[in-house]
């Protein structure tokens, strides 16, 4: 599970970049706090060939990342 | 699940509201120059808080004083909207104290090349070929923040924060905006740049429109250069070019279009100088996580770490009109430019070094 909660454009998306280039997992969870962060990670998820799953819950975003 | 779809419709759904918002900016800036902006201006962040920041008495630099309601619109706009989408967030306490030097920084860069990236991408709109220049510095400050970032640059988490301190700043705004109503009380340019501006109530409403989509499309110039660098990620560029593609029809409809280096409206010749001040505004853009007008639209969805740069931008008007750095139509400033510039770069490093810790 990847906590962007909080941090500013693009740390979200660049932790998501630096767990699939390092791992290669074939699902990530990230849990991010605002529409931007889920805008880039989805975008970036896209490029990658994953699919994207996105919950809202009080204000936060729990993302599912899987291939 | 969402999949990428691909082909010409995929594009369209990923990047029309981005490409709006490009073409509306571009539009509005084109409109506000006709009803009174400054030439290849129209909506420049940088110049127009440089200009609050003389109506407020911060700086006596007469020919740009007037307390600019576009960029109250702008804040406004981006507020209403995010209320309305359930994304107004208090959110506040990332480095504040950095933010705030970045945001000066980025202001002395700015005035040094004469515009924000957005008043950039407005006079390439216009054939300003030396916004082109300008242009290669910002990518090369952009790659520059781009290092740091990969190595795990952080100015750490933001946390929720009170209503009240994301309102501050939008509230604030709105009551100066009313008070610069009032005859005498700020500073008003009677000529020069100041002295030419749309009717108040044309400017805000404008500006409320394309907060409100700026809001809605991210739209962010640093961000368009970053994410090409970082992700080849080309979503945010094109709001970019759109806006590019809108101010040059709307130059071409209106005359105003005119190709070259010399005689170009606000703006001076000199390469070099207009090279490193947009380098370190990409840079600073970058560590900072948004261009000026993104910062302003981040303020209005209740950031106040982004209010707080802006409080940085205002601040760092003041510093380069009273310390000679700003420059004008006729060249750099009497100041220390080229030495304060050399500062910028190094307390820029020194930011990113020490603020970079191996992961996220």
């Amino acid at each position: 599970m990847i906590d962007a909660r909080g941090l500013s454009c693009p740390m979200p998306v660049l932790a998501v970049q630096r767990e699939v280039k390092k791992n290669q997992p074939d699902t990530i969870e990230v849990l991010v706090d605002n529409m931007t962060a889920v805008g880039n990670i989805t975008r970036f998820a896209a490029s990658q060939r994953y699919s994207v799953k996105v919950e809202e819950a009080d204000g936060e975003y729990r993302m599912t990342l899987s291939k | 699940m969402e999949k990428q779809q691909s082909g010409f419709a995929g594009f369209v759904k990923r990047n029309w509201l981005v490409i709006l918002t490009g073409l509306i900016v571009g539009a509005a800036a084109v409109v506000l120059t006709a009803l009174g902006n400054p030439k290849n201006m129209g909506f420049c962040i940088a110049c127009f808080e440089r200009d609050i920041a003389g109506s407020l008495k911060f700086h006596s630099a007469e020919v740009v004083q007037y307390f600019r309601p576009e960029i109250v619109g702008l804040v406004l706009g981006a507020m209403i909207m995010s209320m309305i989408r359930k994304e107004w967030k208090p959110q506040g306490g990332s480095s504040p104290i950095t933010r705030f030097v970045l945001g000066m920084l980025v202001m002395i860069g700015a005035l040094v090349f004469l515009g924000c990236p957005l008043r950039m991408v407005i006079r390439i709109g216009g054939g300003d070929v030396n916004a082109l220049i300008g242009l290669l510095g910002f990518i090369a400050g952009i790659v520059i923040g781009t290092f740091p970032l990969r190595f795990g640059f952080t100015l750490n988490r933001a946390y929720k924060q009170n209503k009240a301190e994301g309102l501050v700043f939008p509230i604030l705004l709105a009551v100066l905006f009313v008070l610069s109503l009032l005859p005498e009380l700020f500073s008003r340019s009677e000529q020069g740049p100041g002295s030419q501006h749309a009717p108040w109530i044309a400017a805000l409403l404008i500006a409320i429109v394309v907060g409100a989509l700026c809001q809605r499309s991210r739209l962010c110039m640093a961000g368009g250069v970053r994410d090409v660098v970082l992700f080849k990620d080309f979503h945010l560029i094109y709001g970019f070019l759109a806006i590019i593609v809108a101010v040059l029809v709307g130059n071409l409809i209106t005359h105003n279009f005119k190709f070259g280096l010399a005689d170009q409206p606000i703006a001076h010749t000199d390469g070099i100088f207009n090279f490193l001040g947009m380098a370190l505004v990409g840079w600073g853009s970058v560590l900072l996580g948004g261009c000026p007008l993104r910062q302003l639209i981040l303020a209005g969805e209740g950031n106040s770490d982004s209010a707080v740069t802006v409080f940085g931008f205002i601040a760092g008007a003041a510093v380069s009109h009273n310390f000679g750095l700003a420059s004008s139509a006729k060249g750099i400033g009497a100041g220390p430019v080229l030495w304060v510039l050399i500062a910028g770069f190094v307390i820029l490093a020194a930011l990113s070094v020490f603020n970079t810790k191996r992961r996220v």
